[in-house]
């Protein structure tokens, strides 16, 4: 029963997202960058990132940091993400995120708890995606970015 | 039925009478200083012992006597217990407690290791860590992380009584070592970041029933406040529901004030005291009364509560930093101390607190005595008005009035505070106290953010940096003149000092290091006159006991907690160093924090890695006997 809930926030908020989208590309392009297959980009110009890129650097170092690391570098209690997004495809972060992971190590704690109930990560994942994407790709150093446009 | 009457009479009698003094064997065992019998060392917490076995002049000789591996690899705060022949220790989750045997040392005598779901492990926020167990009528007390309050049997580790405090699928978790006055063992309530609603709850000791819960937040009766008769600043409060009408709307339901921090206790004024947590999400903003500081104090979060631990009332209680704006999380122990104020012997209150002011308050009526930075880089407010006992906050700091969305920079002390959760010590020889602190500043971004039950409600990204302009590192070991209000001398550290300290009448005054040192030092001057490094961080606090009549020293190793919790897995050497060094650049002046500051973030305790590793060892030691 569960699973179904969370399956069904994940369809609409994939509703949204490309309703979005479509906002996006008519209005805002700077602010929601995606791919011609609509997969969310990023922007980084000049050291400067676009509006989804600088919330994903926030949302993540408000709730993702405590076990992934600043910077998504890792830590010793979950991987560095900068490094996973080199392999992981959208739709595989997606599905982590939603329904999270118990992978135990060898002294029983690594776990990924599902983020499908939280609106402060399924509201913001496009934007999470597209921040951990800049670091995995390495177009983005550590630290605070600076927003383009202020 | 009347033999069945006067039985419950007799019984009710012997539990009165069983109440009408503190706990018999925790005194007898606290005065033993042979012992180290609870986790701050005694009910006044003070950390200090009278053993001068290993002192000044051969501490120089120290060495290790015996180790043992925990097999856990995670954050080990607090500290070993040692009562007798027997020494207990715990480990983070899964919460594992050993009894060893002082005799045969390291042997085990029975090990405890609960089944937890694992899903309560991304809950805590800061680290699996625990603060230890307490030891009191052949019991052990442990409060595990999935809110289970358990009694051990001392002698062989089965369990006698399990209690439910919490629900970790609400964020609420257990990581505060419990303490025991008379018949009742008092917990509190881990979830800061999860918007928890703090409580302290006692449980018998015989039963594991609740007696009584006290909230830290909502209506006087939650609280436990009657407004007619607690005083706040020597004063009746008067207001009624200050923990419902200083919060917007409902949201004192998820206000925080969680109760993760030591406890301590005056048997003679029959009161327990500790402190209240940050106020829920870190945005202030969603925390305001009609946009409006002056009717936000979001009471009663970073408060002083002090309660009569049979009922739970609150006698007075002192808020430090009404209506927070940097999670300056008000948790810190309170050290019970008679030190000598303009010539008379005073019976007070210290409290070293996350936002950088020690304050000294009369520990009988609440009274503030003395509020100082002790550390003088602390720039949020600029002094304590003594006459409300409020901060006087200086607007460019503030992340409230800079508002949401926008970075406020180079705020002093950083989120972790001036100093943590690691509990200080006072030496009754000196009339000092010795600080385990922090020395790192922060930008603090606030915007909004949705609570969901279980979900981390913060809303707010920090990057934290070593203090700018000072000597580089991050964190000193300091010793406190409570009566003045004065640092008397200050060792700086490369990290934070994130461990407890153990002052002795020996002189000597120990504390440990992330990098893994225990160091001893000389009490009067500060001066270094040994250290050795253990396998792994320290975060843990420093005991000492006798067996057979020698001296010991023994520390839990285990980097972690919230300091360690950056420690990166893949940052190379290169990356960790370039960090430090841009974050510690002698250009990097106050106001330009924002340019270095991701670095700095970087830096904070991530270049860690390059001197130690998770590890889970305690460690003994002692000055060999000479030949």
């Amino acid at each position: 029963m569960l699973m179904k809930r969370r399956f069904g926030i994940l369809t609409g908020i994939l509703a949204a997202g490309i309703g979005a989208l479509a906002c996006a590309t008519a209005f805002a392009e700077d602010d929601a960058p995606v791919t011609p297959d609509g997969t969310p980009a990023y922007i980084v110009k000049d050291g400067q990132v676009d509006k989804g890129t600088y919330n994903g650097y926030r949302r993540f170092h408000a709730t993702c940091h405590v076990c992934h690391g600043f910077d998504a570098s890792g830590s010793s209690f979950a991987p560095s993400l900068a490094d996973s997004l080199k392999r992981l495809s959208y739709d595989d972060f997606k599905e982590v995120v939603v329904n999270g992971r118990q992978n135990q190590g060898a002294t029983g704690d690594k776990v990924m708890p599902s983020f499908g109930l939280d609106p402060n990560i399924m509201n913001n994942l496009d934007d999470i995606y597209r921040y951990l994407k800049a670091r995995a790709d390495g177009a983005l150093p550590g630290g605070r970015p600076q927003r383009i446009g202020g | 039925m009347k033999v069945l009457s006067r039985w419950l009479l007799a019984s009710v009698a012997v539990l009165a009478a069983g109440s009408a003094s503190a706990n018999d064997s925790i005194l007898k065992n606290q005065a033993n200083p042979n012992n180290w019998a609870s986790q701050l060392g005694n009910y006044a917490g003070q950390r200090y012992s009278p053993l001068e076995q290993i002192n000044t002049n051969n501490v120089k000789n120290m060495q290790v006597a015996w180790s043992f591996s925990t097999g856990v690899l995670r954050g080990h705060e607090g500290g070993p217990i040692v009562v007798g022949d027997v020494m207990y220790i715990h480990t983070p989750f899964p919460n594992k407690v050993f009894a060893l045997d002082l005799n045969n040392p390291g042997r085990v005598i029975w090990k405890y290791e609960s089944v937890q779901d694992p899903t309560v492990i991304p809950i805590m926020c800061c680290d699996t860590v625990n603060r230890g167990v307490a030891v009191a009528d052949g019991k052990v007390f442990l409060a595990q992380a999935d809110n289970t309050l358990v009694a051990l049997d001392a002698n062989t580790g089965k369990e006698i009584w399990k209690a439910k405090n919490g629900d970790h699928t609400k964020g609420e978790s257990l990581t505060a070592a419990p303490l025991v006055v008379k018949d009742k063992v008092f917990v509190g309530i881990s979830g800061g970041e999860f918007g928890v609603r703090g409580h302290l709850t006692a449980y018998d000791t015989n039963t594991g029933k609740m007696v009584w819960r006290a909230f830290s937040t909502g209506p006087d009766a939650d609280v436990k406040i009657d407004p007619s008769k607690t005083t706040m600043m020597g004063k009746p409060i008067g207001q009624k529901d200050l923990g419902v009408s200083t919060w917007p709307g409902e949201e004192w339901k998820r206000g925080g004030g969680t109760t993760w921090g030591w406890y301590t206790y005056d048997p003679e004024l029959n009161l327990i005291y500790y402190g209240t947590g940050n106020p829920g999400t870190w945005n202030p903003t969603q925390r305001a009364v009609d946009k409006d500081r002056s009717k936000s104090d979001n009471k009663w979060s970073m408060t002083i509560f002090a309660r009569d631990p049979d009922t739970g009332e609150a006698k007075w209680v002192y808020q430090k930093t009404p209506f927070d704006e940097w999670d300056f999380d008000g948790v810190n122990e309170n050290i019970l101390a008679n030190i000598n104020m303009n010539g008379q012997q005073r019976k007070v209150l210290v409290n070293f607190d996350r936002n950088g002011f020690a304050y000294t308050l009369d520990r009988a009526t609440g009274e503030l005595l003395v509020a100082q930075k002790f550390d003088p880089t602390v720039n949020w407010a600029t002094d304590v008005d003594m006459k409300t006992g409020r901060p006087n906050v200086v607007d460019k700091y503030s992340t409230f009035a800079n508002g949401e969305d926008k970075n406020t920079t180079a705020v002093c002390p950083a989120a972790l505070g001036s100093k943590d959760q690691q509990p200080a010590s006072f030496s009754p020889d000196t009339g000092l106290f010795y600080v385990p602190t922090n020395h790192i500043c922060m930008d603090y971004e606030p915007f909004s953010v949705s609570y969901t039950a279980g979900q981390a409600y913060v809303g707010s990204t920090v990057s934290m940096y070593p203090t700018p302009n000072s000597h580089g590192g991050m964190g000193n070991f300091i010793a406190w003149d409570a009566a003045a209000g004065k640092i008397v001398w200050s060792r700086p550290e490369r990290f934070a000092v994130w461990s407890g300290a153990l002052s002795t009448k020996g002189g000597v005054a120990y504390y440990g290091t992330l990098e893994g040192y225990l160091v001893a030092v000389d009490m009067k001057d500060g001066k270094e006159l040994w250290r050795f490094k253990t396998p792994s961080g320290i975060i843990g606090n420093i005991n000492t006991y006798t067996h057979n009549g020698k001296q010991y020293v023994a520390v839990l190793s285990g980097v972690g907690g919230w300091a360690g919790i950056g420690l990166a897995a893949g940052l190379t050497q290169e990356a960790g160093a370039q960090a430090w060094h841009n974050a510690v650049h002698p250009g990097h002046a106050e106001g330009t924090g924002v340019a270095t500051a991701g670095l700095g973030a970087v830096g904070a305790h991530q270049s860690l890695g390059e001197y130690t590793q998770l590890g889970g060892v305690l460690t003994v030691f002692h000055v060999p006997d000479q030949k």
